[in-house]
């Protein structure tokens, strides 16, 4: 799960990382209101949306007047911003965050990330901020700096301390860079977070070290002990469907071809789509309806599939473990019925109770194109697909 | 033979008495698993299919035997599961459950490395399908009759592809000597590279396939390694030739985020090392049997 840049902000603060004043905005109104409350002379606008790059994209704007405050937010307020990261539908822009833009001096790299590899937490800092991490890489891979963190105790001082002063700054300054590369950390292991970028990290001429961009991932695997992460979600960032999708429990993920799918089993999904791609079409959609994909599931996984318009064939493949093929057959026929489905269906079953769900499908008197392997599946799907079209 | 289990392997079930332990304990009980004990804690002095219930992996151990064990317990429990069964001196912990904190799993591989190397026990999963030995055993929650025995060893990340390539490499004749799920996770409790190395030293596997898909760093450290120092032919495939950039495909595990994450990159990586790569999802079963003529 993401989160709004202001969001993360308010998760460091609460965990010793020093942030600009700033506040939330709903309206231009709002926006004003903050900018006085606030104080000081300039303020960035900076757009809310669950992705990065918006600078460039002309999400985020400096201003000198309460005017100029409230114009920002009304050109921003209600639009789509499209950055190199949104795709090109982009994200609605529902709020503003209203921040006290003071000079700078200094722009830092400060990321933590769940290492894969080394089952550990890796901590990378780099002289170089506000440009991608993945472009100091290429440029100046001498400028990456990191430290890894050991399980059993933590982040250590002496490795903040290490990076502070390989970061090059002051005594002043490294103090408070210690002090927020360990406010990091621990937002990061209170809030089981698998991703948290501060970038830039900045530093004042006062030798102040504050956060000026935070970017947080969540895993959603421990979202049921971080309540208080879960109430920061915003549906309006991700695509309807896949929130509808996330609310019966099901992996949905849009794509932009014409095949929907319906599977059990994340690998068998992706496979599916593989194979269809290989066939000569292309898939609309991932779906995992689950290992115990019953009769409501898949119904559900039809509609959801269904209600996007480019959706020309459905592909249902369920390779049943722990589930029957039977349980599976009654809930395509009962779909069917209930979604008054007109494009071309084609159903592969296989595994446990296979016959009997053949048997239910070929008497149930629906015209649905039976498919025997996965290969055969995805040829129907497609030869189905151009017939259509 | 087989790896890590056989007919003989006394298993041991923890969260017996929740539906899915209990329902997989009557189905691995007629595949003919020597399930000898189950654990939940509060219901110790029950039976379940027959089987006794102890409130401690330490009791069960110690009045049944038990060596493996295989863990249905809910997601926000299941690491202290593991870490009381190792504690118990179990040697291989298979764990279903699906929804682990990542970082639940990285304490529990640091607990893990409190045991000497002998000591220490192998983790298969979490969010797998367990593992299968075809005739002998089965620990796990796949259709045991879709396996057909034999010296094909399969190692795969998800379960239903695995299903998949089983049975079509059933349909083809081809059997299995162990088929092992290490899951969907981004932290493993083992990796294609551990049971590479068992499969190496089971005379009775003569191939293997294995099976990946998209994120983490595991099929090139494999694949490296096979080309090193694996002497039978390997088959490989990755899946998630279509998988947009950045989003997680259903398993917490399967994320393209960074370079050589993608199915392309893996599959170049494969070929480079010399693994014989299967065209596509649909020849698993084919692409197999070519490598076992050439053998």
């Amino acid at each position: 799960m993401d989160v709004h840049e202001y969001q993360a902000k308010e998760l460091l603060a609460s965990h010793g990382v020093a942030v600009p004043p700033g506040t939330v905005a709903f309206s231009p109104d709002q926006a004003v209101y903050a900018a006085t409350e606030l104080g000081g002379s300039h303020w960035a606008v900076k757009a809310q949306i669950h992705a990065g790059a918006r600078g460039k994209a002309g999400g985020i704007k400096l201003c000198r007047t309460y005017h100029e405050v409230q114009q920002a937010a009304r050109d921003l307020l209600g639009k789509r911003l499209v950055t190199k990261q949104t795709g090109p539908e982009g994200k609605p822009v529902q709020r503003v965050y209203i921040e006290v833009a003071d000079a700078f001096e200094r722009e830092l790299y400060l990321g933590y990330v769940l290492d894969r590899k080394l089952e550990r937490v890796r901590v990378i800092a780099s002289k170089h901020g506000g440009m991608d991490i993945e472009d100091i890489a290429k440029t100046d891979p001498d400028a990456i700096l990191q430290v890894i963190v050991e399980p059993a105790v933590g982040l250590q001082q002496f490795q903040a301390r290490e990076l502070a002063f390989q970061l090059g700054l002051n005594l002043k300054q490294v103090s408070r860079a210690v002090q927020t590369i360990m406010g990091g950390y621990r937002a990061f292991r209170d809030c089981d977070a698998t991703m948290l970028e501060i970038n830039p990290l900045v530093v004042t001429k006062e030798d102040k070290v504050l956060a000026l961009d935070a970017k947080m991932s969540f895993d959603d695997n421990a979202l049921f002990r971080r309540r208080n992460i879960v109430d920061m979600n915003d549906p309006s960032q991700s695509d309807p469907r896949e929130a509808q999708a996330a609310e019966h429990s099901l992996n949905y993920i849009g794509l932009d071809g014409e095949i929907g799918c319906i599977v059990n089993g994340a690998g068998l999904a992706m496979a599916t789509m593989d194979m269809i791609k290989h066939a000569g079409g292309n898939p609309a959609n991932f779906l995992d309806v689950g290992g115990g994909a019953s009769a409501e599931r898949v119904a559900t996984a039809f509609r959801l599939v269904l209600s996007d318009a480019r959706v020309k064939v459905v592909l249902v493949n369920i390779f049943a473990g722990i589930n029957r093929c039977d349980w599976v057959a009654q809930g395509v026929i009962d779909a069917v019925h209930a979604t008054k489905i007109t494009a071309p269906l084609v159903v592969r079953l296989a595994g446990t109770n296979v016959e009997a769900g053949r048997k239910l499908i070929e008497e149930s008197g629906i015209a649905i194109i039976t498919a025997d392997t996965l290969a055969d599946a995805a040829q129907k799907a497609v030869a189905a697909f151009r017939k259509a079209k | 033979m087989s790896i890590l289990i056989d007919a003989k392997t006394p298993i041991l079930v923890q969260g017996i008495t929740g539906d899915k332990g209990s329902f997989h304990t009557k189905e691995m009980l007629e595949y003919g698993t020597k399930v000898v004990a189950g654990v939940t804690p509060g219901k110790g002095g029950r039976a379940q299919h027959g089987v006794p219930v102890f409130n401690t992996v330490k009791e069960a151990v110690k009045a049944t035997g038990a060596t493996t064990s295989i863990t249905f317990v809910a997601p926000p429990f299941c690491a202290d599961a593991i870490m009381e069964a190792a504690e118990a001196g179990i040697r291989l912990i298979c764990s279903i459950t699906d929804g682990i904190p990542a970082q639940d799993m990285m304490r529990v591989k640091r607990y893990f490395m409190r045991y000497p190397k002998d000591r220490r026990p192998m983790m298969v999963g979490p969010n797998c399908a367990g593992i299968i030995s075809p005739g002998k055993a089965m620990l796990g929650i796949m259709p045991g009759h879709i396996y057909k025995q034999g010296k094909v060893g399969l190692i795969s990340r998800s379960g239903t592809l695995g299903y998949e390539a089983a049975s079509q490499m059933t349909q083809l004749g081809i059997g299995i000597s162990t088929s092992v799920g290490i899951g969907g996770d981004p932290i493993n409790g083992s990796s294609f590279l551990d049971h590479l190395i068992l499969f190496d030293q089971d005379p009775d596997t003569e191939a293997v396939l294995i099976i990946g898909e998209i994120g983490g760093p595991q099929e090139a450290e494999a694949s490296a390694w096979i080309e090193q120092n694996f002497s039978k032919p390997v088959v490989g495939f990755v899946a998630g030739l279509t998988a947009p950039k950045g989003r997680r495909m259903g398993h917490a595990g399967a994320i393209i985020s960074a370079t050589g994450d993608s199915a392309a990159e893996k599959t170049e990586i494969m070929k480079s090392h010399g693994l014989t790569v299967a065209p596509n999802p649909a020849e698993f079963g084919s692409t197999v049997a070519k490598v076992l003529k050439r053998a």
